[in-house]
Order: structure tokens, then sequence, then C-alpha cells
């Protein structure tokens, strides 16, 4: 009798937790569970903004902190005609269009933008996959560009078009895009860089011009921008979740 | 058969002595309720922390990665019978292929930290991970703080949680009386031992504590709104190997408390924390 108790028991619990394992692995499949697991991105941006507000800084180094070599990943050289045309050129040529729902739609050339005040500022870069990388950027901070194009009352969301194609060749081009909410995208060390460690931001950076968000992980950070477009919504762009990594299932709040 | 290895295999086949015991009323619905809950949140929390993990299996000391000098990493590089795992830790390497830095994936051979049967979900997937990892996170962190709550509320911390001083004192018996698998019976096995007492409340009170910040410091939103965060944990990727450090201190806690339960009755403590009812032993049971 009590072998048969043990051996039920045994077998229950074994048949439980394979049930549970393989059960779950075959639930991260299923839209409806990713649906529901994302919702929870809703709960943490609201809880983060609660503690951290529209202003609070994320924290700046010293000199002695910048890391040798900084690390790059994502797109290390868009490579195609266009851009190694302009980066023959230094990209001089290259503009950055400012454009959607403002009042002043604006083509900056890198000249105009190095001409606006600039903030310099040692961060430390999160990636999403864990590891962190600190370095000294400089730049034009996004709401002064913002200010200037003056964004219509149903401004909600900043997106940032690139010029990394992220499709395999054969394949329709897919560019990079990401976006950020107004208050990410108007906070003090929010910026349009060109410059790390002092030098013109290199082509595996995103040269001639990138987003620094120093509250949000390494993805959102859009390199190689071509045009910022202001929109009431995410949906009607790209894949409809806001940025190329957020359209294959990363959380588009990016604060953890 | 030697009568106290006799009465261990009872225990832990889960055969109730009948005549010689009675049932006490040992845990409230909150602390079963939240007992459970937590352990399903650890096993989620396990799985899906070592699949993001593996998404750079590589942790560092400091405000940030020094690439070249990792204090653990599991990595994978070719060989002449294909990808050799190899754990690294400090400057020491060991051969781990099989389970740590290469593993087989669907009869694949594939360089990963972890193997495909610890992580969640099993394939390479971190958004997946993430989201899973984020979302048992909340129910840990909000289950903890209620379980908070209810023990100082209700007295359960002061009454059974907080070793006395007479539990102090008698550490050292207790940790004898351990080694030889002798537990408490009649009166005394109404309570939690010293070492039971000693071991909840660093897990309650300590481990707990500590994962939830040392996750909540790798967060670049948090770090900003609490920077003293990255003081206290000496940095971004000191407080994620201390948080490494953590899961792998719950798990050797679970592993510890799973013999325990089995040691000490099997059944009668899984239907103590089912339905709340405990048998105990008379003296000469
Ligand atoms: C409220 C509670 C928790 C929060 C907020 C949290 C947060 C996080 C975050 C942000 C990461 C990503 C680190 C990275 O970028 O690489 C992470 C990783 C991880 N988590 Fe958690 N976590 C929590 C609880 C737990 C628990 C209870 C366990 C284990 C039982 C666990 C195990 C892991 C593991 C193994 C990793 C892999 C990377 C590392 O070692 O830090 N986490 N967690």
């Amino acid at each position: 009798m009590a072998d048969d108790r043990r051996r039920f028991l045994t077998r229950s619990a074994a048949v439980a937790a394979a049930a549970l394992l393989s059960g779950c692995s075959g639930l991260s499949e299923k839209k409806w569970v990713s649906d529901a697991l994302s919702e929870v991105e809703n709960l943490t941006r609201r809880a983060q903004r609660l503690f951290a507000g529209r202003q609070a800084l994320a924290p700046e180094f010293t000199k002695a902190d910048i890391a040798p070599v900084f690390r790059a990943n994502g797109t290390l050289d868009p490579a195609s005609d266009d851009y190694r045309a302009h980066a023959a050129k230094d990209f001089r040529d290259w503009r950055v269009e400012v454009g959607g729902l403002v009042e002043r739609p604006l083509s900056l050339s890198m000249e105009a933008l190095r001409a606006m005040p600039s903030r310099t500022q040692i961060t430390r870069h999160d990636c999403v996959e864990g590891w962190s990388c600190i370095g000294e950027w400089k730049g034009t901070p996004l709401r002064l560009v913002l200010a200037e194009a003056r964004p219509r009352n149903d401004a909600r969301y900043v997106a940032f078009f690139c010029a990394d194609n992220m499709a395999e060749e054969g394949v329709p081009a897919q560019y990079y895009y990401e976006s950020l909410d107004l208050v990410e995208a108007t906070h003090p060390q929010t910026l349009l860089a060109y410059e790390l460690n002092g030098q013109a931001l290199p082509i595996e950076h995103g040269a001639p011009v990138r987003l620094r968000a120093e509250r949000q992980l390494g993805y959102k950070m859009a390199k190689y921008i071509q045009r910022i477009e202001i929109v009431a919504d995410l949906g009607s762009f790209g894949g409809g979740r806001g940025g190329y990594w957020e359209d294959q299932g990363y959380s588009w709040y990016a604060g953890i | 058969m030697h009568a106290e290895l006799k009465s261990i295999i009872r225990r832990v086949l889960g055969v109730v002595p009948a005549g010689h015991s009675f049932l006490i009323d040992r845990h409230s619905a909150t602390v079963r309720v939240s007992h459970w809950i937590n352990a399903v949140c650890l096993l989620f929390l396990l799985m899906s922390g070592l699949q993001i993990f593996n998404a750079h299996p590589a942790l560092y000391w400091g405000k940030s990665s020094d690439f070249d000098h990792p204090i653990l990493s599991l990595t994978a590089r070719n060989g002449p019978q294909g990808l050799v795992g190899v754990t690294q830790i400090g400057s020491r390497q060991f051969d781990t292929t099989g389970i740590l830095g290469a593993s087989d994936e669907d009869g694949v051979r594939m360089a990963r930290g972890f193997p495909a049967w610890a992580t969640l979900p099993g394939p390479q997937w971190l958004a997946m991970g993430r989201l899973w990892h984020f979302a048992f996170a909340w129910l840990f962190a909000i289950n903890g703080v209620l379980f908070w709550i209810y023990a100082f509320a209700r007295g359960h911390a002061g009454r059974d949680l907080m070793p006395t001083g007479g539990d102090i004192r008698h550490l050292g018996r207790e940790i004898l009386d351990h080694l030889r698998l002798k537990f408490p019976k009649g009166e005394a096995a109404r309570r939690y031992n010293a070492l039971q007492k000693l071991a909840y409340v660093a897990v309650i009170f300590g481990l707990g504590p500590l994962v939830v910040l040392t996750g909540l410091t790798m967060s670049p939103t948090m770090d900003s709104a609490f920077p003293a965060l990255l003081w206290i944990f000496a940095g971004r990727q000191s407080a994620r190997t201390i948080h490494f450090i953590c899961a792998f201190s719950f798990l050797g806690f679970f592993v510890v408390h799973i013999v325990m339960v089995m040691l000490s009755g099997t059944w009668n403590n899984l239907r103590s924390m089912i339905t709340g009812r405990y048998a105990i032993e008379d003296h000469d049971g």
C-alpha cells in the first residue's frame, strides 16, 4: 500500500512537472500568452514613471569609467551605395528630416545640428542582452529640435527612421526604426548624438547621428537616423509595434 | 532493520503512523496560498532568468562589462568533434560540453550557456524569456510584500519565524540532530526548529528582498530614480552577478528544503501545506 502510494505520488509529480515544462514552452508560442504577458509592460511603465518622473537623470560617470573599446551591436555598417556615398563625403550632405504632426517641418544638415546647443554626458549603455558599456556622448538635446519643429497638440510619439536595412538580401527591405513617447523624447539627456568619446560618431555606432535615451535599453537608441516623425499613434508605420525589435516581440517600453 | 532507519524510510514514503499521532492546524490559509504562488514564481523566474542569462552568458563585477575579464562565462569553441562547452570561472577553464556552454537542442549541438531543458522557453528566445521573467517578477514581489504584511500584522514573523534565544543557544545540538536525521516529536514538533527558522528568515527577509533589489538595479530607469541602488550593489554589472548568485541560492534552498520535507515526512508536510493539517507523532510513536 505504501508502495502504491509512493508510485502514485512520484508518477503524478513527474507527469505534473513534464506537463508544466512542455506546456510552458508550448505556451510561449501562443499569441494570447505573449499578448497577456505584454500587458505587464504597461504596469511596469506606469510604475517606473511614478518613481522616475519626467526629469530624473540617468547616472553620469567620470572619464576614468569610460570603456577602452565601446562595444558595438546590431548593424555595424549599413553598407548601401547611398550610405557609402555619404560616408565617403564625411556625411556633409546627410540630412535629418523632421516632420509629421509639427507646425514647422525641418531639414537639418549635420552642420545645423552641430550649431545648436549641445550636451555632453558620460553614461552607461545597457544592452538588452545584459552587458553594459560606459562612453561619453555629445549631441543636440532632442527637445531643442522638437521645440523648433513645434509639435501639434495631438503629437504623442516621436519616431526615428534609419538608414540600416535589417532584412537579408533578396527579401524586401526592412529599415530599422524606433520610437519614444514625449516624456522620454523631451528628457534632458535624450540626444541626437554625433560624437562618441570626443570623436565623430564611428560608423559601427551609427554615424553620423544616433539617438541616446539614457533611461532605456540599447535597442531604443536608433542609429543612422535620417527622418524623425512626430505621430499620434504607433500602429500606422513599420510593423505597428513602434520599432524593429518590438515587431520581433521585444517590449516597446525598455526601461528595464 | 535498524529502528531509526525504518522510521526515516517510513517518513519519506509518507506513511503516517496510525494510533500514535494527532492532527494539528499547522499553516494558515494565507501562508499556504502564498507558499504555492511563491513556488510557481520561483520555477518560472529561475528558468526564464537562465534564458535571459544565455543572451550574454557572462558575468562581471563593477559598473560596466570588462569583456576580457568576466567572473564567470559559459562559451563554446570549435573542437575536432564539434562544439566544446567551456565554463570559465575567474581564469580557470573547465570543459562542460553537453551541459554548460554547448549542449543539444532538438538533437543539434548548439552554443548556449545553460541547456534547453533549464530555460524558459527552451530555444534561444530572449524576448519571450523577458516577458515571462517580468510578469512573474511582479507576482513574486507582490506576493512577497503581502506575505510580509501578513507576517508582521498577524504575529507570524515574531511568533513562528524569528529564532528565540533558546533556539540560538541550542543550535549546536540542533545541527547534530539534523545530521543524525532526528526530527522533533511531540510538543516540540508543533513549532519550527531553530535551523528551519534561520533558513526561512534568511530567505524571506534576506534573499527575497536582495533578488528584487538587484533585479531593479539592472533597470536603467530605476537607476535614474534611485541612484543609491548602484552604490549599494557596486554597479549594474555587480548587481547582475549578485542577482545570479541569489537565483542559485534559491535553488540551493529549494533542494535542501525538499530533502528536509521528505526526510521529515513527505506526505505529512505536503498535506500540511495544502490542507493545513499536520500530524504530530507521540514521543513513543
Ligand atoms: C522582482 C523580482 C525580480 C526582478 C525585478 C528581476 C529582474 C531581472 C532583470 C532585469 C534581469 C535581466 C538582467 C540582464 O539584463 O541580463 C534578470 C535576470 C535574471 N533573473 Fe531576475 N528578477 C527578479 C527575480 C528573480 C528571481 C526570484 C530569480 C531566481 C529564482 C531570478 C533569476 C534571474 C536570473 C538567473 C537572471 C539571469 C541574469 C542574471 O544572472 O542576472 N530573478 N532579472
